[in-house]
């Protein structure tokens, strides 16, 4: 096993709201081992792209961290000083956002983008100007030279995912956290950029954070998957394990209600009745009790211990066990 | 985009059309006539009748109303009486000072309006940012010829930098750059809170884009995410606006150029209507409608052409 | 508007150090100028040869000017001249613009294109040019300047009305009063008219300056109120013209420009963050 990169202890996050503060991040905990992929999945609202926004350190103005570290290297960054973060972003932790359409700036070419992403590298202007055409290259864009001049809405949707991942690798970052990097694309896209990323796993060293709704992106590319429900982590188990032997009843009905692993015999598309809990006022038991099919009297009134069930597997479950 | 170009032409062709119809039905439903108004209680019948024929009110009201457009269509406003002179000419005459004024105050309002904006996108939210907001409040609101006077007695008068009176002599470059900085600093101090309340709101919105939280995720100091990210996207309504403002400008430079006696448009005018000499007010509305017009569908043209979701944003 | 809803906006008027200190500048110039003649020092009028271009002192606490009239008393005099020009314009525009733009954006679609032609065509003109243009045509006068506010305000408030009352005449409540039977009459009463108020009022309290602004200016040209009539507009003119024998009467003379512009700004910006923060705010014109 790996030393961590980074540590999320315990991370507590509200949304400041015109009402009652939702508890968007409740409690996370997770690590990413250099050398390895970690997957987070979960629904919609379940606090992923919040956590994920939070690691670079841009949570947003109205977001309020009130318990937690965010340790990198051992040194807990939401402590330290903003300018000190600002000269960690890009060059030690990167990030490849969801949509290509808007993630980069409409009036600025490709080349000026990627130039100017390297502003904590340190390196002249010329020897930038190289590395983004070279990254360019090395996530499979035809013409690096001519795409360098390109306006982003004059790239295809795919291209421009390829510049954005070449962006957050620009300054070779011990942490790269890929927010939804296949969602805005369609099948085919997706499966290109889903190979180009397994390549480029094999020859990094760092850590990779891929957050995403899609099991079938986690199932290809993580070592390691964290599943969240509601602001908390429910399940964490490595990959097989999670797929083979999930304990948490949530994470058991994502896998059933995953089309790609239903049988053709299915007529219709299951999927899990109910929807997540408020989370300005979160229940005093499990959060998932209104919706779970194992439910039991003790899960609606005590939070859910979290249990260990083997090494590297955890689950936040009264029903853990059975 | 050509169906929006002549939609929008039309229209101006269409208002300009019903601004000079209303001018003149509002000199024929007002009681008494333009020559003995002008002329005073003392003047006598036969100075009346040359000066009605000189007008040419001796003349069917149609007639008159006809002259008037087709003159006008051809750039003939009329002939002033008083100066015995063509009241484009005259126009022609003033109309450089007043544009030069107005460009001025306009141009230093811009760069210190977009420096301000920005300066209260960096620090926003902050006790600055608060500040900036009240002072630009504050410009919006002071009355340009209140600060023109103020200006007027403190570095004229007392101070004696620059010349009180004037738009400095012909031919002479350097004394009509003189004459013209306090004018323009009293006429354009309201459009730099104007402009720096527009900037801000218009890059608050685009920081809220994306493409933003990219360029933070990269690291990029906030000062060069504002000024290189922000502000080439939060520039584009500024244009519309600024369009409108050369067009309003021009007119309000009436009270500021009474102030420092600079010859211009708005002298032109005050001293015609006081005289009520109608063809030089009358020609130089015309005048400031038209230009004020064709400078805003201009703008709006541009506007669409750079960003055809703004066309419609611009037009309710 | 219920009682405990215009609370709720003063309170939040109040918070806003700006529009407190707006509100405060808006009372005083207010009170000034209903007790105009019982606090003024001396007649506003009363002509002294013998006292012209004094300084400021213990008599004349912002001296006299030339014809040693009080500066003061004229100030003061100047505030009632300056308010109830502002608020007869305004109300009698707010009221007009009412009528024609719920006119527009209620009643037939003829009748509708043809008042936004005449809204357009009207805003069209740059505001000052259109004064002086009506100011020739009809004759300087206190009169005139009512007359002109009024006309270049309608468009604005009767397109503000329009938008309002196309927005909601398309909301169900509406839908289902007519079909229901309800008179047009009655819906735009029962409404429409509650709905378009709010908006109105922080539209017009935040013309109140620029027609204050107006008539000093038109005053200063002698175009607007007339000599001997204290106004603002007048005093700062006379200031200006002995600005080397008196330069303290000029400066006194701007001063309740600065503030009556600054409360009533302040004000309005106070009044539309409590009341509807989304509202656009106009080109300075």
């Amino acid at each position: 096993m790996t030393t961590p990169l980074l540590t999320v202890e315990n991370l507590t996050l509200n949304y400041r709201t015109g009402g009652d503060p939702v508890q968007a991040l409740r409690g996370v905990s997770l690590t990413a081992r250099a050398g390895e992929v970690l997957g987070i999945v979960g629904e919609s609202g379940c606090g992923k792209s919040t956590l994920a926004a939070t690691l670079m350190g841009l949570a947003g103005t109205n977001a309020e961290i009130t318990d937690g570290a965010v340790s990198f290297r051992g040194e807990n960054i939401l402590t330290a000083r903003e300018e000190t973060r600002r000269k960690l972003r890009g060059k030690h932790i990167a990030m490849v956002f969801q949509d290509p359409m808007t993630a980069f700036n409409p009036v600025l070419t490709i080349g000026a983008q990627l130039v100017d992403f390297q502003h904590n590298s340190g390196t002249p202007k010329r020897q930038r100007h190289s590395a983004a055409r070279d990254m360019l290259d090395r996530v499979g864009i035809p013409d690096p030279d001519i795409c360098m001049g390109r306006f982003p809405h004059e790239l295809s949707g795919g291209m421009r995912q390829r510049a954005a991942i070449a962006a957050a690798l620009l300054m070779q970052p011990e942490i790269l956290i890929a927010d939804e990097p296949t969602t805005a694309l369609d099948v085919t896209m997706e499966a290109q950029i889903i190979h180009l990323l397994r390549n480029l796993q094999s020859d990094y060293d760092g850590a990779i954070i891929i957050v995403t709704h899609q099991l079938g992106v986690i199932a290809q590319l993580c070592d390691r998957v964290v599943v969240m429900y509601a602001g908390q982590v429910v399940e964490e188990a490595d990959v097989d394990t999670l797929f083979h032997a999930p304990r948490h009843p949530y994470t058991k009905a994502l896998i059933a209600c995953d089309p790609a692993s239903l049988s053709i015999k299915e007529k219709r598309l299951p999927t899990i009745g109910g929807r997540p809990p408020d989370l300005a006022h979160p229940p005093a038991g499990c959060a998932f009790a209104d919706r779970c099919a194992q439910v039991e009297p003790i899960c609606r009134t005590a939070a859910p211990p979290r249990v260990e069930i083997g090494p590297d597997h955890i689950a936040k479950c009264h029903e853990a066990w059975s | 985009m050509l169906n929006y170009a002549i939609k929008r032409i039309g229209l101006a062709i269409v208002i300009l059309f019903t601004v000079m119809l209303s001018m003149y039905a509002m000199v024929f439903l007002v009681p008494g006539d333009p020559a003995s108004l002008a002329l005073g209680p003392r003047a006598t019948p036969a100075l009346k009748e040359l000066l009605r024929e000189r007008m040419g009110l001796d003349q069917p009201v149609l007639i008159q109303v006809w002259s008037f457009f087709r003159n006008a269509a051809t750039g003939d406003l009329g002939y002033d009486v008083w100066s015995k002179r063509p009241v484009f000419d005259q126009i022609m005459e003033f109309f450089p000072n007043t544009l030069a004024l107005g460009a001025v105050a306009l141009g230093w309002a811009l760069v210190l309006g977009i420096l301000l904006g920005c300066a209260a996108v960096v620090w926003r939210g902050t006790f600055m940012d608060r500040l900036l907001g009240v002072l630009s409040v504050g410009l919006i609101s002071i009355p340009a010829f209140v600060i023109a006077i103020y200006a007027l007695l403190i570095f004229a008068v007392w101070l004696h930098w620059l010349p009180a009176i004037g738009a400095g002599q012909p031919g002479d470059i350097v004394s009509q750059i003189k004459a013209v900085i306090l004018p323009a600093f009293a006429l354009g101090i309201g459009w730099v809170g104007y402009l720096a309340r527009l900037v801000r709101a218009s890059m608050l919105e685009v920081m809220n884009e994306n493409h933003i939280r990219t360029a933070r995720a990269f690291g990029l100091p906030e000062r060069r995410i504002v000024f290189r990210y922000a502000l080439r996207i939060a520039i584009i309504p500024t244009i519309a606006i600024l369009a409108v403002g050369l067009g309003s400008i021009l007119s309000s430079a009436v009270f500021v150029e009474t102030v420092f006696g600079r010859p211009g448009i708005g002298t032109l005018i005050t001293g015609a209507v006081q005289k009520r000499n109608y063809p030089v007010v009358m020609g130089t509305v015309l005048f400031m409608t038209a230009f004020y017009l064709v400078v805003v569908t201009a703008a709006d043209l541009l506007i669409a052409r750079l960003d055809p979701r703004i066309r419609d944003v611009f037009r309710g | 508007m219920s009682s405990g809803a215009n609370r709720g906006i003063f309170r939040s008027l109040m918070r806003d150090p700006m529009g407190a200190f707006g509100l405060i500048l808006v009372v005083a110039f207010l009170i000034m100028a209903l007790a105009a003649p019982w606090i003024a020092p001396y007649d506003p009028l009363k002509i002294s040869i013998t006292e012209r271009f004094q300084p400021p002192s213990l008599a004349h606490w912002a001296g006299t000017d030339q014809l040693g009239r009080d500066l003061l008393s004229r100030i003061i005099f100047g505030a009632r001249t300056a308010l109830s020009i502002a608020m007869t314009a305004a109300g009698i525009a707010g009221g007009v613009g009412l009528l024609l733009g719920m006119i527009a954006g209620y009643g037939p679609r003829w009748l509708d294109a043809f008042l936004v032609l005449m809204f357009d065509s009207m805003s069209s003109l740059p505001m000052i040019m259109f004064a002086l243009a009506v100011i020739t045509v009809v004759g300087p006068g206190t009169g005139t300047l009512i007359l002109v506010v009024v006309l270049v305000s309608i468009p604005g408030y009767a397109r503000l009305i329009r938008a309002q009352t196309l927005s909601l005449g398309s909301a169900d409540f509406i839908l289902a009063e007519r079909v229901m039977g309800a008179s047009s009459a009655r819906i735009l009463a029962r409404h429409l008219l509650p709905n378009v108020v709010g908006p109105l009022v922080i539209v017009l309290s935040m013309d109140i300056p620029v027609i204050i602004m107006l008539e000093a200016g038109l005053s200063y040209l002698n175009l607007g109120v007339r000599p001997p009539i204290p106004s603002w507009g007048n005093i700062l003119y006379d200031g200006y013209t002995s600005l080397r024998a008196a330069p303290s009467m000029v400066l006194i003379a701007g001063l309740p420009l600065v503030l009556a512009t600054l409360g009533f700004t302040f004000l309005g910006e106070g009044l539309r963050d409590a009341i509807d923060p989304k509202l656009k705010v106009r080109v300075p014109r």
